[in-house]
């Protein structure tokens, strides 16, 4: 028995608790979810201790002293104020500063990818002289049609009706495509486990 | 420009300067040199240029990057690593900087004739494009929410089949006594879907607290807890059924993926949920999700902007809001002019963009590039 036949077995057997699931649902998965949900909230929790309260809040503030770092702090501090019943609705202060900010700082990066960077990327050279002409062309006009399907406030009726048609089919074609590629990904990763119970816990199998 | 060490050193770089990067929040400067005459031509072999960085013309000189031959400049920036700041560049500091040509036979450093002082700019010349677009769609929003507020009934919205069947499902979910789960995916408060998917969710915690079911919103960050803990009991109280809200129903899980999964699926079994929300930003664990919401046998509506795990909401679930009509999906059940009015000009800015790529590709085909180059943009 090597050092890692223990910590191989708890895994393995808390795996095969998850997979108890594909059953139905039992106590040992009920055992192996608890026991996943506390540790990692226990753990996410000193995360944020560390990574957040400490690194951004305590040690900028008494170590490098930086005082401007107590706003952000006593807006944190005020989110508390939901446990009570008399002063919960000061929490919405800190909650609608959050969301502003946020939103303010995600308007351009979402303009960037979601819409600058895709008409660049699909402005292309269109042409019948080469395969890569021809494949462009495919590009611009399956772009074209699917943008149309999004278009919310025009009845997709008519010929607006028969682009829109067009745009569901090209997406879906896209979506099979995905689909098939994340299945194979899952695949790989269910044959990583079994590896893992027959080679690494019971030595069933040798892997070079 | 001595020889720094060897017999037979390639000769240095000409022309070094260092100026202020642009366009950035500074802590970055560019070095710019003309190549050794060595380097591809010449006697001697130049292998790399090696940038020197001191705070005073008579050094020490510290070593702040290697280049390969053939290359003429280097961006000296800040470099935080493991969390610590590992080379620095200070604001305001006059940094002075040196090229050294290396060979086998050893190096020749020339100094650049100025420091250089590194500094923050107030605009990003390289992001115009994003701030044309931005200008162009608040004008179109403020002008559209505009006309909405006057005829609300003259903006239309094509039917969204979820949506449609959002109060079918409710109303299913009360006939047969069980509740509803609502989850709002793995996103943060300020993730573009979740936004959206709190406008869905106070419409459906309306219709819930009007039907007097129960509805189980299990969270994966704390803050979107206390922002879907705010809407549904602002929903309730439209629904004049305050008394109906309990807190305890919206409550945060953990902040690990695949536990989070764990513990919503062991819900769905447990508490029998009849109707399933998906919607919001989510990753590989929608088809989890989602198949075990099918196996139990309840209504599903999905809603993701995140293309990859669509095709897994669209197999296992009734109805998928697939990308923006997640986003359009508020203003279809609200129906409220600032919704609407946004909506519009989004169709507006997306028929600009259409006709933008199709007009960009076809001048592209006869070699113009003005309008891909207009709209790249530079980071």
């Amino acid at each position: 028995m090597n050092g890692e036949f223990i910590p191989h077995t708890v895994a393995a057997l808390f795996t095969l608790a998850i997979f108890s699931f594909l059953w139905k649902d039992n106590p040992l998965y009920k055992a192996a979810e608890s026991l996943a949900v506390g540790l990692s909230a226990g753990y996410f929790t000193v995360i944020l201790i560390r990574t957040s309260l400490m690194r951004t809040l305590i040690d900028p503030l008494f170590e490098e002293g930086q005082v401007l770092v107590i706003i952000p702090g006593i807006l944190g501090l005020l989110m508390y104020l939901r446990l009570t019943r008399r002063w919960t609705w000061i929490s919405r202060y800190p909650l609608a500063f959050y969301m502003g900010i946020a939103s303010g700082a995600a308007l351009s990066p979402t303009i960037l990818a979601y819409v600058v960077r895709q008409i660049e990327y699909t402005i292309v050279p269109m042409g019948f002289g080469s395969w890569e002409g021809i494949t462009n062309i495919l590009i611009v006009v399956m772009v074209f049609c699917s943008l149309f399907y999004f278009f919310f406030s025009v009845p997709h009726k008519g010929v607006f009706g028969g682009v829109s048609r067009i745009g569901i089919w090209v997406i879906m074609v896209a979506f099979g495509a995905q689909f098939g590629f994340t299945v194979m990904a899952r695949i790989s990763l269910l044959i990583g486990r079994v590896q893992f119970l027959l080679g690494d816990w019971l030595g069933l199998i040798h892997l070079e | 420009m001595a020889p720094t060490s060897g017999a037979d050193p390639p000769a240095p770089p000409t022309d070094v300067r260092a100026e202020d990067s642009d366009d950035d929040a500074g802590h970055s400067i560019t070095v710019r040199w003309s190549r050794s005459p060595d380097d591809g031509g010449g006697a001697r072999t130049v292998t790399t240029y090696t940038v020197l960085r001191a705070e005073s013309a008579a050094g020490p000189w510290e070593e702040v990057g290697e280049v390969p031959a053939g290359t003429t400049d280097y961006v000296d920036r800040a470099r935080v690593e493991g969390g610590q700041v590992a080379h620095e560049v200070t604001n305001g500091t006059p940094y002075y900087y040196a090229v050294r040509a290396s060979g086998p036979d050893g190096g020749r450093q020339a100094v650049a004739d100025a420091p250089a002082i590194a500094s923050a700019q107030w605009y990003h010349k390289g992001k115009t494009p994003i701030l044309t677009v931005l200008l162009v769609f608040s004008a179109l929003v403020l002008y559209f929410v505009r006309k909405a507020r006057k005829h609300p009934e003259g903006i239309y919205v094509r039917p969204i089949a979820g949506m449609d069947a959002v109060d079918e499902a409710v109303g299913r979910a009360t006939e047969m006594g069980r509740p509803i789960l609502y989850v709002l995916g793995l996103g943060t408060a300020a993730t573009i879907s979740t936004i959206a998917s709190y406008a869905i969710l106070a419409r459906v915690a309306k219709k819930v607290a009007q039907y007097q079911s129960r509805l189980i919103i299990p969270n994966y960050d704390p803050i979107v807890m206390a922002v879907a803990q705010e809407t549904v009991r602002q929903a309730y109280t439209d629904a004049g059924r305050p008394d109906l809200y309990d807190e305890k129903d919206i409550f945060f899980v953990t902040h690990a993926q695949f536990a989070y999964v764990a513990a919503v699926n062991g819900i769905m079994l447990r508490e029998k949920t009849a109707t399933n929300f998906y919607l919001g930003k989510f990753y590989a664990e929608s088809l989890i999700l989602a198949e075990t919401g099918n196996i139990a046998g309840s209504i599903q509506i999905a809603g993701t902007d995140e293309a990859s795990q669509l095709p897994f909401f669209v197999t296992a679930c009734d109805y998928t809001l697939i990308g923006e009509e997640l986003y359009a999906a508020s203003a279809y059940l609200a129906r409220e002019p600032l919704l609407l009015g946004a909506l519009k000009a989004q169709d507006v800015l997306k028929g600009l963009a259409m006709a933008w790529l199709l007009v960009g590709a076809l001048l592209t085909s006869f070699g113009v590039n003005l309008l891909r180059r207009w709209i790249s943009v530079q980071m």
